[in-house]
């Protein structure tokens, strides 16, 4: 069981939760993950580690409400505990000897971008970020990621920042002749994909963060393998940073979408089995 | 005078066609009547071979006596203090190679039903009350009182091999903490074989008997990850035992093996055993296909095979390369399988998953295969039959083609060596190349069976014992 320290709101449906977990905060690296089941009968989901402090024993994580298992987290509150979270997971980034980086988050994927060029900011590199989100409203940690690197805000529909993609914002600097030794772009598949093909044209190192379906975390079930340049790897044990010039971006957008019938019928039966209780999970 | 009647004494079982739809245990297990009758059976040998048979060396003949004479809990005892976890070994073991293919009466007519017989005991002591307690009659146990002062030692790993070395461990005095990855104890008992064949109560209960035995279980621990075996002996344990398994899936290197709808066997038995995906209350999903394919001739494959017949599939594959006499699966598992309808492709190799245009399995590709030589394993070698590819409609496949050591532990502790399979290297079964480091079960042998992995928990206690004593 780990505790709910703190619980905030940074946008409409994603949630930051600092959690008392002084295990895993002693071991976590930017770039790791935690499996994470808030109740008995959810599931194991993966979150990528936002935060940590070693000496308050915290960790942080970021979520945005989508499935059944993120509504059942989302159903918990301060003081309230976790029923299982198990990391640190995966490797850390290797953040070492980067000079001129850019890095690059969209959506959701802000909240795993954010600590990198936070780390990088630290070891004295020159960070750009460029965060997309589609609209105002979804805006996360603009604060945050400003006070580490210079920030280029892109909305789809142009009601904050500029109006476009990440990758426009991208190739825009480079033509302008900013020279970046590293790319680093984290956000959904399609994003990646389309950022990493646009590095490729230009020879910039891309690395790229994975966050498929898996159960386990450990290497046991294999459902997060991923094609990387030819051969099978597994995320949570192989990544989850891979070379974006080598992965398999069409494959992993396919084994993403899965279950997604499946998720549309939990959150159904989930919206439904709650109306009727009008109670929250843990309080019968 | 021993019964001489020639076969076993029938267990009930459910019906096949009404098992294919449940998930209830398929083998119902004796009446006090049936199993004082089985008992009867054994000869009572001087020099009983089954025990030889035994990785655990459960003294079968004195067990046996016992409940002929209707002394269940006794004979509970003496299985008990050999053997940490009976309810599960009476019912997964392939008692058939072990203690029943020792049995003399095997020679004319059945062996006597060693596992129906010890799966009987062990349950009647569960109803009965009596497993929680200490067997009682271990000679080396140096009492169950708890105390502080007891020697810490570490178990990495849940399994049956991390919980028989933990219940030896206890019963000697030690205070024994077992480390568990996943959010529940029992490993490979919990996430792989389903409740038809091992009910998921039967292992909550033996794990509670060795926890009221003074063992410690802690869940959502990844050792190598946040903590490394060189952190456990900071922490004061002794000696550190890792029992960690064999869970990484192997897959085949064929093409279309990412597609959707291709499943790992352990991934596809997790989502059902440990995550409990066939029940509508629980959030995991899976896909419940019409047509399977599994790949695959052990346990496991017909574990897979089962549980898809029972997520509902019309048509279930099991896909083999070799004949039915090669297939390493226990012939008990191979028999329920076909009674309930599961369809056997021998002598069949997949060369090609094909897809649909949304990426989804559509078909696989096969081909023909014929027996050749004996290969090192002493099994006629498979070759493929030239020109005998066919397509088999399916819309999901299950590899079962074995597992391979998980890699977490040894890539982060130095010094700890394994061989090119990733299994751990060790001078005598057991004692690895670092000191106060001992490793067994499937983790050392690769994908094996319940019962070595016990026998091997067994022989690190001893062993681990023995190193501690000589250290003091």
């Amino acid at each position: 069981m780990i505790k709910i320290i703190k619980k905030e709101k940074l946008a409409e449906g994603v949630t930051r939760l600092v959690l008392n977990a002084p295990l895993i905060a002693q071991k976590a690296m930017a770039g790791q993950f935690v499996i994470l089941r808030p109740t008995e009968k959810g599931e194991r989901i993966p979150l990528t580690i936002a935060d940590y402090h070693r000496e308050r024993g915290e960790l942080t994580v970021i979520y945005q409400t989508v499935g059944r298992t993120t509504a059942e987290l989302d159903t918990l509150g301060e003081g309230d505990s976790i029923l299982n979270v198990a990391g640190p997971l995966g490797k850390a980034s290797e953040l070492e000897g980067m000079k001129k980086v850019a890095v690059i988050g969209g959506g959701l994927g802000c909240a795993i971008a954010y600590p990198q060029a936070k780390a990088l900011h630290e070891k004295g590199a020159d960070v750009d970020m460029i965060a997309g989100f589609r609209s105002r409203e979804l805006i996360i940690l603009e604060d945050e990621m400003r006070a580490c690197a210079k920030l280029t805000i892109m909305t789809d529909d142009g009601s904050y920042g500029q109006k476009g993609l990440v990758t426009d914002a991208l190739k825009e600097k480079i033509l302008r002749g900013v020279s970046y030794d590293t790319v680093i772009a984290i956000g959904p598949p399609i994003m990646m994909k389309y950022v990493s093909l646009l590095t490729k044209e230009y020879g910039i190192r891309t690395i790229v963060s994975m966050n498929p379906i898996m159960i386990d975390g450990t290497g046991m079930c294999g459902g997060c393998r991923l094609t990387v340049d030819g051969k099978t790897k597994f995320a949570c044990v192989d990544g989850p940073d891979f070379d974006g010039h080598l992965v398999d971006f069409d494959e992993l957008m396919r084994r993403n979408a899965t279950y997604r019938s499946d998720e549309q019928e939990q959150m159904k039966r989930f919206h439904e089995c709650n109306l009727f209780k009008g109670i929250r999970q843990g309080e019968v | 005078m021993a019964n001489m009647q020639k076969n076993k004494t029938p267990m009930r079982e459910q019906l096949p066609e009404v098992r294919n739809k449940n998930w209830e245990e398929v083998a119902c297990g004796y009446t006090p009547e049936e199993a004082m009758n089985e008992a009867a059976r054994c000869l009572g040998c001087k020099d009983p071979l089954c025990r030889k048979g035994c990785p655990v060396s459960v003294r079968i003949p004195e067990f046996l006596s016992l409940v002929t004479k209707g002394e269940f809990a006794e004979a509970y005892r003496v299985i008990r203090s050999t053997n940490s976890l009976p309810a599960i070994s009476g019912r997964v073991c392939p008692q058939e190679t072990q203690c029943e293919g020792k049995c003399v009466r095997g020679l004319k007519g059945e062996p006597v039903a060693i596992g129906r017989l010890e799966r009987f005991c062990a349950d009647y002591a569960m109803a009965e009350g009596e497993a929680s307690t200490c067997s009682g009659s271990c000679t080396s146990c140096t009492g169950c009182t708890a105390s502080s002062d007891k020697i810490k030692v570490a178990v990495v790993g849940s399994g049956p091999a991390g919980l028989s070395c933990a219940g030896d461990l206890a019963a000697r005095g030690y205070a024994v903490t077992v480390f568990e990855a996943l959010h529940k104890a029992g490993g490979v008992l919990v996430y792989g074989i389903p409740e038809f064949r091992l009910p998921k109560d039967i292992v909550a209960k033996e794990i509670r008997s060795l926890e009221d035995q003074g063992v410690e279980i802690q869940t959502d621990m990844v050792i190598g990850k946040i903590l490394s075996v060189d952190e456990l002996f900071t922490l004061g344990y002794q000696a550190v035992f890792i029992a960690s398994g064999a869970g990484l899936p192997k897959f085949m290197g064929i093409e279309g093996e990412n597609a959707n709808g291709v499943y790992s066997a352990n991934e596809f038995l997790t989502r059902i055993n440990l995550m409990k995906a066939y029940r509508e209350d629980y959030g995991t999903p899976i896909r419940k296909g019409k047509a399977v394919a599994v790949v695959g001739g052990g346990n496991v494959a017909m574990d897979a095979a089962r549980s898809a017949k029972r997520l509902g599939a019309e048509h279930v594959y099991i896909i083999y390369r070799r004949g039915e006499k090669e297939m390493p699966a226990r012939r008990e598992e191979i028999h329920h399988a076909k009674e309930e309808g599961i369809e056997f492709l021998l002598l069949t190799n997949p060369t090609k998953i094909n897809t649909d245009e949304t990426g989804n399995v559509s078909s696989i590709t096969c081909i023909r295969m014929a027996l050749g030589e004996p290969d090192a394993s002493g099994r006629r070698s498979p070759i493929a039959v030239e020109g005998s590819e066919y397509d088999l409609t399916v819309d999901t496949v299950i590899i079962a083609m074995g597992t391979a050591p998980n890699p977490l532990i040894r890539m982060t502790t130095p010094g700890l060596e394994t061989d090119k399979r990733g299994c751990f290297v060790t001078s005598d079964g057991t004692t690895t190349t670092r000191e106060g480091v001992f490793a067994g079960g499937d983790a050392v042998t690769g994908a094996a069976t319940v019962i070595l992995a016990m026998g091997a928990g067994r022989d690190a206690a001893e062993k681990i014992d023995q190193y501690i004593k000589s250290k003091q």
